[in-house]
């Protein structure tokens, strides 16, 4: 029953942040870009950085994250955010730059500039979004596609013959010395959002700390993409996509997780 | 302000200048005939003096890019290239215009194309005036033809750069990347405080503070009516450039029967093939182009009402010879001489084209 005296700001227990803007997102309903973005923007608001984060959008889905977040921002060339995010972080070094990108942006046209940054042990945070596939487009084969997924331009279901293998970027990064912090995580359950907000904050503290490359992916669906439901899309995604990316840290404080 | 007298190279003298002109951040990638720009920053280290940022990017694209997002909050920063490496930045170049973003983009242009040579040439003129990326851009370009213009114009450079929101670019050569000239250093600019910053590129993403809107950098308007609006303003820009900053120098034109039109290291092949033309009586000048864009359009058209015609010298197959013509609009003859590939004119060769393509063919 609903009591209209509870109603007073000593009992708020959950609001939205401000450090998002009021506009309606663009993204499909079910799709893990909204929740990821809150809880960035959470991890923002709690550690008080918002007048020193900088966000550098992708070309992807998530091309006008700048929208969303109220932080001062910069939309990057496809795939060269990690490169905007180098200089803006070398030239303001107490300042928050964080990216945000696809598997397309980071992985396909983007993977010499993430490559480098991360070797170079740039102090940014990179926020990677994994869904297997180029959404914004209209659902392309991305270098993370699944072999056997279909898309748009894997018709018939990607083949090793045709296509090589999907690329897992996440592993090979944890290799390089640069990076300080590499995670996988996954925003579709309750549980697995707080632990995707741990280690955002993680990723953010670390920046505070100039340890070097943070770097955070998400494992997510494309439900429109993958022409599925929602609640269908992220079971796909938990007997598929977690298979080949296994969810958990990878690399924290400097070492390979065993 | 003090004048230091220097022996420099014409890229070791875009160094020198970053330095003293207040450069935030200079990002680069080694290339032929160029690469003593960032040879000499990080030999110098400006870091421990005025807190410069110098970086060795792992390509062009990403030079250009660091660049953009240096530029993106407000930094005076820049970079320097030879023509396949600029070539690279074109995708960098059309996102700094769209966005308006400020720079500097230092060509030491060698001959093409592809990978072509490595000796002096000047066939970039089209890529460099006429856009090079996609859409509706120009940038301000400056032709240097001294060590001293190379280190001048960086300081003119973050000038305009500024005041129009506009990437500029130095649109230099090999040979005046590689020769060694006396120049005149002038005292450190110090960069620009954060309050300066916030004073000087207002519109930046410096990081938002609670009193205003967040600031957003990009060159994205999916709506098409907006995208035509912006287009508009970036043409406005571009015509107030071309009424307000044309620069050009004339030596010997009072009395002209002929004029060369040449800049850069041509302009100075043309101020020999001067001499000697006079000595035979050849009453020849040269309009030296300072500015490729805006490009001085109005002193060629009045020099096409006086004189009997205009040589172009540059070290391309002809590529100003174009603008030259549009300006001249067949008042008088206009034609093109130069050689090309990495190699360089001499001035008998340059008097001798005068002769033959103008003079006798009249």
């Amino acid at each position: 029953m609903f009591n209209p005296d509870i109603v007073k700001p000593e009992n708020l227990v959950y609001k939205r942040t401000d450090v998002l803007t009021k506009a309606v997102m663009h993204y499909c309903p079910g799709c893990g870009h909204g929740t990821t973005h809150r809880i960035v923007a959470e991890v923002i608001e709690e550690m008080g950085i918002q007048d020193k984060a900088i966000c550098i959008a992708p070309v992807g889905c998530s091309v006008l994250a700048y929208n969303y977040f109220e932080v001062d921002s910069l939309g990057a060339a496809h795939g060269r955010a990690p490169a905007l995010a180098t200089a803006i972080q070398r030239l303001f070094p107490d300042h928050h730059t964080f990216t945000y990108q696809g598997d397309g942006d980071l992985a396909a046209i983007g993977t010499a500039e993430t490559i480098h940054a991360c070797n170079r042990g740039e102090n940014i945070v990179i926020i990677f979004i994994n869904n297997g596939i180029y959404g914004m487009t209209g659902g392309q084969m991305a270098p993370t596609t699944l072999i056997g997924m279909k898309t748009a331009t894997s018709p018939y279901g990607r083949t090793v013959e045709l296509n090589g293998y999907p690329l897992q970027i996440t592993e090979l990064l944890a290799e390089l010395p640069g990076t300080y912090y590499v995670t996988r995580q996954s925003v579709h359950t309750a549980a697995a959002v707080r632990k995707t907000k741990r280690a955002i904050r993680q990723a953010f503290e670390n920046q505070k700390n100039k340890k070097g490359t943070s770097f955070v992916e998400v494992v997510s669906n494309c439900n429109s993409g993958w022409k599925m439901t929602a609640p269908k899309a992220n079971e796909w995604m938990v007997e598929n996509m977690f298979v080949k990316y296994p969810i958990g840290d990878i690399k924290v404080d400097g070492e390979k997780v065993k | 302000m003090a004048k230091e007298l220097k022996l420099m190279k014409g890229n070791e003298a875009i160094a020198e200048a970053a330095i003293r002109s207040g450069c935030d951040g200079y990002f680069g990638y080694p290339i032929t005939p160029q690469s003593e720009v960032m040879e000499y920053l990080m030999a110098e280290k400006p870091w421990e003096r005025t807190g410069m940022v110098v970086l060795q990017a792992e390509s062009e694209t990403s030079s250009i890019n660091m660049v953009y997002g240096g530029a993106g909050v407000g930094k005076k920063v820049m970079t320097s290239s030879s023509s396949p490496g600029i070539s690279l930045m074109q995708e960098g170049l059309t996102y700094l215009a769209g966005a308006e973003l400020p720079a500097i983009i230092a060509n030491v242009v060698r001959g093409g194309p592809g990978l072509g040579t490595i000796q002096p040439s000047q066939a970039d003129y089209f890529q460099a005036t006429k856009g090079g990326g996609h859409g509706d851009y120009q940038l301000f370009v400056l032709a240097p033809a001294t060590v001293q213009e190379m280190y001048d114009f960086v300081f003119l450079g973050w000038e305009i750069a500024f005041k129009y929101r506009n990437p500029v670019m130095i649109l230099s050569d090999g040979a005046i990347g590689q020769v060694m000239e006396k120049l005149y250093v002038g005292d450190y600019v110090p960069r620009w405080t954060d309050e300066e910053l916030k004073k000087n590129a207002p519109w930046a993403s410096y990081g938002k503070p609670a009193n205003r809107e967040h600031h957003i950098i990009t060159s994205l308007e999916l709506d098409s009516a907006k995208q035509e609006e912006h287009n508009h303003k970036l043409q406005a820009k571009y015509r107030e450039m071309e009424e307000k900053e044309v620069r050009f120098e004339t030596i010997d034109c009072e009395d002209a029967d002929y004029i060369f039109v040449a800049y850069g290291s041509s302009a100075r092949i043309a101020q020999k093939a001067i001499q000697l033309g006079r000595e035979k009586g050849i009453k020849v000048g040269l309009l030296r182009p300072i500015t490729l864009f805006p490009f001085p359009k109005k002193p060629i058209a009045e020099f096409s009402k006086k004189v009997k015609g205009i040589l172009t010298v540059e070290m391309s197959a002809g590529q100003m010879v174009e603008d030259v013509r549009l300006a001249a609009e067949f008042r008088c003859p206009v034609e093109h001489f130069g050689r090309y590939g990495g190699i360089i004119h001499t001035p008998h060769e340059v008097l001798e084209a005068l002769e033959e393509k103008i003079i006798k063919a009249k």
